[in-house]
């Protein structure tokens, strides 16, 4: 290696796989060089890469400076500029710049595709790749200023790819794998997530908002995306209806035909399955019971935890009239700060062309872009300003489900013309019943 | 207003502004501009495809400055 880097190497023998040895192997790889690529930065960005790595370790501080503004032309995401301050020992990364990719929907590929977007990070940039950064995309780790505009130009005009968001902007939408694959999927995640995507475009590429805002879509309340831990707004799959029961299918759960939890439980013996302890006392709002041999359901204490469909797929499956809920203000930032969705929207259909949704989403926006502080996320504006300013403002009428508990959160406050004859009280007329 | 006027005014204030700042929010584009968030975007982005203004971004936050001003593009030999 082209540097000594005792540190990181320790970082190699814990019992887990080790970035160090993906790097120092890609490191060896672009030395070799088999395929006898054209590279057109450095050979050496994965050798000073761990190189600046280990100096940073022995400071205790880091060797990265600011942002940057890089970018390709008219874009103001999708490229973070990315400088060591160590560029005369550490030549290759002296311009290590990051480029998001939008992943597909459901992030389906093929390996011709993968090959393809390896090849070109290969030949352009550093070989060195995230898959996935935390929002979703694709990350291509590590090039120079002049090959973005021809790594842009290739993934547009060649792989039909666009670069995803950063910054003050929409960030990539981002959703499950939804209907492809899940029954569960109480909406189509991925046709939402593509629809959307392509819709707000100005919003993704210029940024204008007080700071980042994240949309993710999640089929059903599984959550496999997590947005109602992370995304500004999430959409959440959802049923109005009752849980289709089939009650031979419990019965085979019961006597053990079928497995529970789609048998994923099976590396060990847990004994008889009992629907009692796993299933029905496990019940958060303990609306589920047996009558004889028939499970039955008080569908409206449900809270769609999932967890009973989740135990017996084959038994119990969501209802038929489907769509999504809108929470909204979740953010997960890296420090301190971490803030789940609240309800804003409990049921809204979730089918072409989206136009609820949308007005939804536009209002929330123009309310956030006008009141929110520079770098203030929704979630912390709708705690500033308070949830009824949201409804005000979105035109939402209040509701029993965006309240937590009753008695705990009590949000929504009478307003002096609300109320009749006014918060004014004549003193005198009130001191004839009440004593002083 | 129209764009020539408000793309002077924008150079106008962020010119007098280069002593102690040469980067942006949105939000200080739109106040000078005196306009709604959504309009104000319109006249920004065309002053960013005109070659006026240009982005800067941490990664995290996004930010706007007078093309050239600054001293990235000359630190970084990207001028």
């Amino acid at each position: 290696m082209k540097h000594e880097t005792p540190m990181l190497d320790q970082l190699e023998t814990g019992p887990w796989p080790s970035f160090v040895s993906d790097i120092k192997q890609e490191a060896a790889n672009r030395a070799k060089n088999e395929k006898n690529v054209d590279y057109q930065i450095p050979v050496d960005v994965c050798d000073d890469l761990l190189g600046v790595l280990e100096l940073s370790f022995k400071h205790g501080r880091t060797h990265w400076k600011h942002g940057g503004i890089v970018g390709v032309f008219g874009y103001g995401g999708g490229v973070i500029g990315r400088y060591c301050d160590q560029p005369e020992e550490f030549s290759g990364v002296a311009h290590f710049h990051t480029m998001r990719v939008a992943q597909p929907a459901g992030k389906f590929y093929s390996t011709d595709y993968l090959k393809k977007i390896c090849d070109l990070w290969d030949f352009r940039g550093s070989g060195i790749t995230n898959m996935h950064g935390s929002t979703g995309d694709i990350i291509f780790l590590g090039t120079t200023t002049k090959q973005l505009e021809e790594i842009f130009y290739e993934l547009t005009h060649n792989l039909n790819q666009d670069l995803g968001g950063s910054g003050s902007n929409l960030r990539t939408p981002a959703d499950c794998i939804g209907k492809a694959r899940c029954e569960y999927a109480c909406f189509d995640t991925q046709h939402m997530c593509h629809t959307l995507t392509h819709e707000y475009q100005d919003e993704l590429h210029r940024p204008a908002f007080p700071y980042k805002f994240k949309f993710k879509f999640d089929g059903c309340p599984n959550c496999c995306v997590a947005s109602i831990a992370r995304a500004d707004m999430s959409f959440i799959g959802t049923w109005k209806d009752d849980i289709r029961i089939d009650q031979e299918a419990v019965q085979a759960y019961v006597g053990g035909e079928l497995k529970p939890n789609g048998n994923a439980h099976a590396g060990r013996d847990w004994g008889a399955f009992d629907i009692n302890k796993e299933v029905i006392d496990l019940c958060p709002t303990k609306c589920m019971w047996m009558d004889g041999k028939e499970l039955k359901i008080d569908n409206k204490e449900c809270t769609r935890c999932m967890h009973c469909i989740n135990v017996m797929p084959r038994a119990l499956r969501i209802g038929k009239e489907t769509g999504c809920s809108i929470l909204v203000g979740a953010k997960a930032p890296i420090l301190d700060g971490a803030q789940m969705g609240t309800m804003l929207v409990p049921f809204i259909k979730a089918e072409e062309p989206y136009d609820e949704i949308k007005e939804v989403i536009e209002s929330i926006w123009d309310y956030w872009m006008e009141e929110g502080k520079n770098r203030e996320r929704l979630g912390e504006l709708m705690k500033r300003q308070g949830f009824q300013k949201l409804l005000e403002m979105t035109g939402l009428k209040p509701d029993p489900r965006m309240v937590q508990e009753p008695r705990h959160n009590p949000y929504i406050f009478w307003k002096e013309e609300e109320v009749e004859g006014g918060f004014e009280r004549d003193i005198n007329e009130f001191r004839k019943y009440h004593q002083r | 207003m129209e764009y020539e006027e408000a793309k002077q005014k924008v150079i106008d204030e962020l010119t007098k502004k280069q002593k102690s700042k040469s980067k942006f929010y949105f939000n200080d584009l739109s106040k000078i501009l005196e306009m709604k968030p959504r309009e104000a975007k319109k006249i920004v982005n065309k002053l960013v495809t005109d070659g006026v203004l240009e982005y800067w971004s941490s990664g995290s936050t996004s930010m706007y400055g007078l093309k050239g001003t600054g001293k990235q593009a000359g630190a970084e030999h990207e001028g």
